[in-house]
């Protein structure tokens, strides 16, 4: 990383508002933010959802999505007025000069045509290539971009390609008419560790290769730092600080800033050993499981004890839903059996009693779509207190309400609340509420933080320590993030294609030596040292990284 | 596979059909041999021409024979036609419910192939000019003129087409009295008129199936992505939009074109079109069951085969169906 504040100024936005329209009035997304980019520099724009990221990132390509409006202010672009451009004048820019780079390159993609057909799209619109030059030229682009067949991945359909992949063969439309300026909004928090560490490879040797600006949107400190040479960190559509990689790194000035660093600090102390002759609350033993006539799980088999936390890491496919799917009794597996504090469970989930049911509680994910839109707080928590503890009227409002105080929501203000009232972090914490609601000795989180942005995924995590704590409660806490674990984990279990590679206490877990694919899961999730990624490429070469490395094991 | 599986549904759809048919047509008040001798209908010349047509044997038995018949091939002969036979002698020409029927089906495939012709491509063009130009005047006028032409009566719409493109101004002929050796550019200039008031009537349906379908699809990340790539506004519908909103306009399309086979009678009596549709009422009339029958199964086919062709567009109009992995 060069100094690149010393060439000349490519976009310059001064003193941008934007405004974007709810309940038919128009309440402010972005108050007033200041924004140079040099040629060739890298700019990271980091802050949580709702900060306006994605909204600056657009303006900057003088786009707005439908209900959102520049209200005040300048944009520039290498002497370009874009607030006031005719669409005509954009579009002459858009693609050509100025390209995108999406969050999800399966939904970004059109499902209808073939990759080579959208990445020409642009260089025939613009007359910068021929058709067949512009295929040529995608070809080549997508082997630079260290894609698998290259000479015949472009004329596959978009479902017919890989996450990560795609997104390599979206960064690499982006480049198809080689722009000045490419915003990458967010390209890689879709994708698992393993292939995130491809595409920043890809991306950062390719807009190095052509010299092309970049603004690059995310929420990951750990990734910015990778990949950008300056920094600025935006809070609800204020900027709160702005620096050089280095320096915003190692002295942040903003309390803010200084929040955000510090929130993977949070860890639990280790706790002693279980018992040698405990029973586990939870004994997964020999499950084969399978959809249809293909076999998803092969001989899993893990134990969890009470008050502990194992957590399941794998990435995506790699089954760790599917084994919560057997262990609630959704998918009956195939071979093996599940059991409850020593007692063996009906494998489906209609014939087990009542009470067996109750012990096993779920949080979702998306606690958007877990929770039914139409019902209010009270409603969703009341109807387990109602359904398992059997009780009404004054009693069931009161056990509510004692719930919603150990979610750390006030009662009166959530009761009579829809959950389209709430924020994202508050939606988890209804769907926690509801798994307690049970009384169960065993919940499963699945994936319930990486929704979430990470001050507020570290309040929900604080929150699940401290009612295992008071309550005693077995976690079997899924995730593909490593910053998770180390931060609640008391045992870890990896998974990959369906089976269990390793498994045991977490500290021995993150000390050496490790399984190889465990190795290669820590070793790529990215490090707040902005040199990680150059020197894991110099120490293991372009070609054992992610994918390519995780296939050889 | 799945397209074996509908074909085989529909012909299950069918026969559920013909059981329907045969049973509300046995269940019409009155029969044939009432309706033809009208006032002079004594019990015992009634009976006689029940006898003769085999009216008087169980509705089962009838059921099967005519299924059995129609199997083959045979679609009876009308008992108008028989009836006029055993009373005027003649010769042994006895005209089947077949040859009745099929010049008069050709006429109304001809008329509902013009009309497709100009309303299908005129619709879907509106519904993505008016997607293209959401919310603007052009919409707005699109949206209010095909409503209100779909709101109308057909006959009224009929009405004043006549008033205007044949008596006004006298461009198009006001009847379309269609008889074999025509060219086929007569018969066009005939059809042109019932085809303008049948597309005022089928238009509304599609082009705002299309203009919804098109605009549903307008928040979705690849077209915002299209839109970023400078790609001009009408190639991002066209292109982008339209290829991923064919299903649901596939099957209005196909709803619409069954309608013309089936519904137009009102549109024929106007025009004094001979389609099958006058034949139909004529023949409900006259209780002339073998033809009722034979109608009424040529419009369900007409449904069931347009709807199973939808279907099978529309699953091929999706890439990932087309090109598994």
């Amino acid at each position: 990383m060069t100094d690149t504040t010393a060439r000349p100024v490519l976009l310059q936005m001064r003193d941008i508002r934007i405004e974007g329209r709810s309940d038919e009035t128009w309440t402010p997304i972005i108050n007033g933010v200041d924004l140079t980019l040099h040629k060739g520099e890298v700019l990271g724009l980091i802050g949580e959802s709702g900060a306006g990221k994605s909204t600056l990132g657009l303006a900057a390509m003088g786009f707005t999505r439908d209900g959102v409006r520049i209200s005040g202010g300048s944009i520039t672009f290498d002497g370009i007025d874009l607030v006031n451009a005719s669409a005509e004048q954009k579009r002459q820019l858009l693609g050509k000069r100025i390209a995108y780079v999406a969050q999800s390159a399966a939904a970004s993609f059109n499902p209808a045509h073939k990759l080579i057909d959208q990445h020409a799209e642009a260089p025939v619109a613009h007359g910068t290539a021929t058709r067949a030059e512009a295929e040529e030229d995608g070809i080549e682009l997508y082997r630079k971009l260290r894609l698998p067949n290259p000479d015949e991945i472009g004329f596959r359909y978009p479902h017919q390609v890989s996450g990560g992949q795609l997104q390599r063969a979206m960064v690499a439309m982006a480049m198809s008419c080689r722009p000045d300026l490419i915003i990458f909004d967010e390209p890689t928090t879709a994708l698992d560790v393993t292939t995130q560490i491809e595409v920043l490879a890809a991306i950062r040797h390719i807009v190095a290769e052509f010299d092309t600006a970049a603004i690059y949107i995310t929420h990951d400190l750990a990734v910015v730092a990778q990949m950008a040479d300056r920094i600025k960190v935006l809070l609800r559509g204020d900027e709160v600080e702005e620096s050089d990689t280095r320096s915003m790194l190692e002295q942040p000035q903003e309390d803010y800033t200084k929040s955000l660093w510090a929130v993977r600090e949070f860890q639990r102390p280790d706790k002693p050993p279980p018992a040698v002759d405990a029973t586990p609350v939870i004994s997964v033993q020999g499950i084969t499981a399978a959809y249809g006539k293909i076999d998803v799980l092969h001989d899993v088999s893990f134990d969890i004890h009470a008050g502990r936390t194992v957590a399941v890491v794998g990435e995506s496919g790699s089954g760790k839903s599917t084994a919560a799917r057997v262990i609630t009794g959704l998918l009956p597996p195939r071979v093996g059996q599940v059991e409850l504090d020593g007692e063996t469970l009906p494998l489906d989930y209609r014939k087990r009693s009542k009470d067996q049911l109750r012990q096993v509680q779920m949080i979702y994910q998306m606690a958007d779509t877990a929770l039914n839109p139409r019902k209010t707080i009270g409603e969703i928590i009341g109807r387990p207190v109602q359904f398992y503890m059997g009780l009404r009227g004054r009693r069931k409002r009161d056990r509510v309400a004692e719930l919603l105080d150990q979610i750390e929501l006030p009662p009166e203000t959530y009761l009579d609340r829809l959950p389209s009232e709430l924020s994202g972090g508050q939606k988890q914490r209804i769907g926690i509420a509801r798994a307690l609601a049970a009384e169960p000795r065993f919940i499963i989180c699945d994936e319930v933080t990486s929704a979430l942005d990470q001050l507020v995924a570290e309040g929900i995590l604080r929150l699940l320590a401290r009612l295992q704590d008071e309550l005693g409660l077995s976690y079997m806490f899924i995730t593909h993030d490593l910053a998770t674990v180390r931060s609640i984990a008391d045992e870890v279990v990896v998974m990959k294609d369906g089976r269990v590679v390793e498994q045991g206490p977490k500290p021995e877990m993150f000390r050496p030596p490790h399984h190889p694919y465990t190795d290669l899961l820590l070793s790529s999730v990215p490090e707040m040292d902005p040199d990680w990624l150059t020197n894991l490429l110099k120490e293991r070469g372009v070609d054992d990284i992610g994918d390519a490395s995780a296939d050889k094991i | 596979m799945i397209i074996a599986q509908r074909l085989a549904l529909g012909v299950l759809t069918l026969i559920v059909v013909s059981m329907v048919i045969f049973g509300a047509v046995s269940m019409l008040p009155g029969d044939f041999a009432e309706a033809i001798l009208g006032q002079g209908a004594t019990p015992q010349a009634v009976a006689a021409i029940r006898r003769d047509l085999g009216l008087d044997e169980p509705a089962i038995l009838r059921y099967f024979s005519w299924l059995g018949d129609t199997l083959r091939g045979d679609l009876g002969v009308s008992y108008a036609q028989m009836n006029f036979q055993s009373n005027m002698g003649g010769g042994d020409n006895l005209r089947t419910v077949a040859s009745q029927i099929a010049p008069r089906f050709a006429n109304t495939m001809f008329l509902a192939g013009v009309t497709a012709c100009i309303a299908v491509p005129f619709a879907v063009g509106l519904g993505i000019l008016a997607a293209l130009f959401r919310n603007s005047a052009f919409d707005k006028a699109a949206n209010v003129s095909t409503l209100s032409s779909i709101s109308s009566p057909e006959f009224f719409l009929a009405y004043i087409l006549i008033l205007f493109l044949a008596v006004l101004n006298p461009v198009l002929p006001s009847l379309s009295n269609i008889y074999e050796g025509m060219t086929l550019s007569e018969r066009l200039e005939k059809t042109l008129l019932p085809a303008l008031t049948l597309t005022l009537v089928v238009t509304a349906h599609m082009m705002r199936m299309t203009r919804a379908a098109i605009i549903n699809l307008l928040a979705s990340p690849y077209i915002e992505m299209a839109r970023l790539k400078g790609v001009s506004p009408m190639r991002v519908i066209v292109r982008h939009a339209l290829p991923n909103a064919l299903a649901p306009i596939i099957n209005v399309v196909a709803l619409n074109l069954a309608y013309l086979i089936t519904g137009v009678v009102v549109v024929e009596v106007v025009f004094v079109y001979p389609g099958i549709g006058q034949l139909f009422v004529d023949s409900v009339k006259n209780r002339d069951i073998p033809v009722v029958q034979a109608c009424c199964l040529i419009f369900a086919a007409a449904y069931i085969l347009l709807n199973l062709t939808a279907d099978i567009l529309s699953i091929l109009s999706n890439p990932r169906l087309r090109h598994p992995k």
